[in-house]
C-alpha cells in the first residue's frame, strides 16, 4: 500500500553531468518496495504543484533506504538535486506494480535506454536467472559498471563513443543474444523498437512506461495509455500508467 | 461545541466540504490515505452514458501555481458508476454528489433518469468542460442554454440539481440568474478557466488538446470574485472553488458568499487535503471564537 512519508536525504551525488543519485532514508516505502515500481517527489515550493514520478533504482539490503537516480530537466527536479544530506523530502510510495519476477531456469535480457537504465539496476539485484543487460545511451555513459556483479553487460551509443554504434536492438543484435524474457523501460521510440523485436522472436516482453502525471495514484487520468482490450478500470482502451503499470506485458498495450 | 454543518437545497452536510469533481475519482484511490467518511460530500468524476475514452496524451501540464488539463472525462460510463462505485461510496457517512456529463441533452437527461433509481443525494450537472468539443462548456456559456438544460434536467431528476458553471464567461451574473430561472437548486462555479502552454524548444503546445482547463491557487482570486458576484446574484446556494489548498482558503468562500467549498487540485498534490481543510476550518472557528459554521456565510457582503 502507498504510503506518505517525510524522508530524510542520506547522500546526494552528481553521477554524470546532469544526472544525480540520491539514497533517501524511508523505511515505511523500503520495506515494501518492488523494481519497477517509483515514488511521488513533493517539491517544497509551492508554486510547483504536482509531484514528480521517480523510479527506484535501488532497495537498501536492509529495506530502509531507497536510491533514486534522476535527470534533472525541469525546475522541479532542479530542486531536488539541490538538496543535501540531512534535508528532508516528502515522498509518496512505493506506487505503481513493478516487474514481474519469474522464476530462474528462464534467460533474460535487460534493456535500459537514457534515464530508464535506473530502475533496471534493483530488477537485476532481484532477478534470478541467467542475465544479460543492455544499456543504451545518447553518448555518456552512467550507472553502468554498476551492473557488472549482475549480469553480462553490453553497451549502445548513439554516437558509437562506447560499446556498440546504435541503439539497443542493435547491440542485441551485434551480440547475438537470447532469452525467453525481456524487461525494458526506456524513451517510447526504444520501447516500440523492443515490442517488435519481441513480437518477431515469440519473447515475452515487460515494458514500463512514463507519461506525465498529476496525482501518481490513479485518481486523475492524466496518465494513460492505450491498450489493446479494454481496461478493467475505465472500461475503455486505456489503462492508467500510474495505477495498472508502469509495467505491462509487450502485446496488451499500443505504443 | 462547534457546528459545521450546512444545508444545501435540502440536504444536510456534516460539514461544508467536497471533492472538486475529477480530482477524486469516486473515492477509491484515496482511502488508503484519508477516512472518506469525514467528508461532507464526495462529489464523483463526471459520468456519462455509454463509456468514453478521453483525449490523447500528454493530458496535463504544470504551471505556476497551477495546472492545465484536458483529460477529456474519461470514464466507465452511468452503469459501471452505479454497480462499482456508488456501492464503495454508500459505505461511508458522507453525502454523494454525481457529476454529470454528456454531449447532448439527451445524453445528461438518460444519466439524470438512471441515477433516479439510485441511492445518490445531489446531481451537479457538469455544463462547463472546457475539453470536450460537444456538449460541456457548449451548453454553460450562452445564458439561454443554460436556462433550457437546467429546465430539462429537472424535469428529470430525482434529486436536487446543483448546476455546475463555467468560468469563460463574459458576465457570470447572466449565468447564475439563468441557471436558477431554470430550476436549479443549486450551483457551484468555478470550473477550470482555458489556457495554454508552448514547448519553445519543440516549438510545439504542450498538451495533445493545445489547450486545457486552468486550476489551482493560480485562479483562486477570480474564483472568488465570481463566486461573490453570484452569491450577490441568486438566492440559491452556491458551492465555491478554484484554488483551495487550506481551510483559510475555504474560509474565504464561505465569507464570499459560498455555503460550502470543493477541493480540487490540492487532491493531486496532497492526498490527504481535504482533510486537512476540514481540520483548518475548525481551527478557524475555535480560534475566532464561532460556533456556527453558518455565521460567516457571506459575511462580507
Amino acid at each position: 500500500m502507498a504510503v506518505y512519508d517525510r524522508a530524510l536525504i542520506i547522500s546526494q551525488a552528481e553521477a554524470a553531468p546532469g544526472i544525480f543519485s540520491m539514497w533517501l532514508e524511508t523505511e515505511k516505502i523500503a520495506k515494501e518496495a518492488k523494481p519497477g515500481q517509483f515514488l511521488s517527489l513533493y517539491c517544497g515550493s509551492e508554486d510547483k504543484l504536482l509531484p514528480r514520478p521517480i523510479s527506484i533504482c535501488e532497495i537498501s539490503e536492509d529495506r530502509t533506504a531507497l536510491r533514486l537516480v534522476y535527470r534533472v530537466a525541469g525546475k522541479g527536479t532542479k530542486e531536488f538535486a539541490g538538496l543535501k544530506a540531512g534535508d528532508r523530502i516528502d515522498v509518496m510510495g512505493a506506487l505503481g506494480n513493478g516487474f514481474p519476477l519469474s522464476g530462474s531456469k528462464v534467460k533474460a535480457i535487460l534493456i535500459g535506454g537514457g534515464i530508464g537504465i535506473p530502475p533496471m539496476l534493483e530488477l537485476a539485484k532481484e532477478l534470478d536467472c541467467e542475465k544479460s543487460i543492455v544499456l543504451g545511451y545518447r553518448d555518456l555513459t552512467f550507472l553502468d559498471k554498476e551492473f557488472i556483479p549482475y549480469g553480462q553487460v553490453y553497451l549502445s551509443t548513439e554516437d558509437g563513443s562506447c560499446g556498440v554504434k546504435g541503439n539497443v536492438i542493435n547491440a542485441i543484435e551485434q551480440n547475438e543474444l537470447q532469452a525467453d524474457v525481456i524487461y525494458a523501460c526506456g524513451p517510447t521510440p526504444m520501447l516500440k523498437g523492443v515490442k517488435a523485436y519481441a513480437k518477431e522472436h515469440n519473447i515475452t516482453a515487460w515494458l514500463s512506461l512514463e507519461e506525465r502525471m498529476a496525482c501518481g495514484i490513479g485518481a486523475c487520468l492524466a496518465c494513460v495509455c492505450k491498450t489493446k482490450d479494454t481496461d478493467h478500470h475505465t472500461h475503455v482502451n486505456n489503462t492508467r500508467i500510474c495505477k495498472e503499470g508502469p509495467v505491462f506485458l509487450a502485446e496488451e498495450i499500443e505504443l | 461545541m462547534i457546528s459545521t454543518k450546512v444545508t444545501i437545497a435540502g440536504v444536510e452536510w456534516n460539514n461544508p466540504v467536497t471533492t472538486a469533481s475529477g480530482t477524486f475519482g469516486s473515492g477509491m484511490e484515496f482511502a488508503d490515505f484519508m477516512d472518506i467518511g469525514r467528508l461532507g460530500a464526495v462529489t464523483t468524476k463526471g459520468v456519462s452514458f455509454t463509456p468514453w475514452t478521453g483525449n490523447p496524451v500528454p493530458r496535463i501540464a504544470e504551471t505556476a501555481s497551477g495546472m492545465l488539463n484536458a483529460i477529456g472525462l474519461q470514464n466507465p460510463g452511468v452503469e459501471v458508476f452505479v454497480n462499482r462505485d456508488l456501492p464503495f461510496l454508500k459505505k461511508y457517512d458522507t453525502k454523494v454528489i454525481v457529476n454529470v456529463c454528456g454531449k447532448t441533452t439527451e445524453d445528461y437527461l438518460k444519466v439524470v433518469e438512471r441515477l433516479g433509481e439510485c441511492d445518490v443525494d445531489m446531481l451537479e450537472i457538469n455544463i462547463s468542460c472546457p475539453n470536450v468539443k460537444e456538449g460541456g462548456i457548449a451548453f454553460g456559456q450562452n445564458a439561454c442554454s443554460v436556462e433550457e438544460i437546467t429546465r430539462q434536467v429537472k424535469k428529470y431528476a430525482k434529486q436536487p440539481v446543483i448546476m455546475k458553471l463555467s468560468p469563460n464567461v463574459t458576465d457570470i451574473r447572466e449565468m447564475a440568474k439563468a441557471a436558477e430561472a431554470g430550476g436549479a437548486d443549486a450551483l457551484s462555479l468555478i470550473n477550470t478557466l482555458t489556457g495554454t502552454k508552448i514547448d519553445i524548444h519543440k516549438r510545439k503546445f504542450v498538451l495533445a488538446n493545445e489547450t486545457g482547463g486552468l486550476s489551482g491557487p493560480a485562479i483562486k482570486p477570480v474564483a472568488l470574485r465570481m463566486v461573490n458576484q453570484a452569491a450577490r446574484s441568486v438566492r440559491i446556494p452556491i458551492i465555491g472553488m478554484g484554488g483551495i489548498m487550506t481551510g483559510e482558503d475555504a474560509i474565504e468562500f464561505l465569507m464570499a458568499g459560498a455555503t460550502a467549498v470543493a477541493v480540487g487540485t490540492a487532491n493531486f498534490r496532497n492526498p490527504m487535503a481535504t482533510a486537512e481543510v476540514i481540520e483548518g476550518i475548525q481551527t478557524f472557528l475555535v480560534n475566532e471564537g464561532i460556533n456556527d459554521i453558518n455565521e460567516i456565510i457571506g459575511c462580507v457582503n
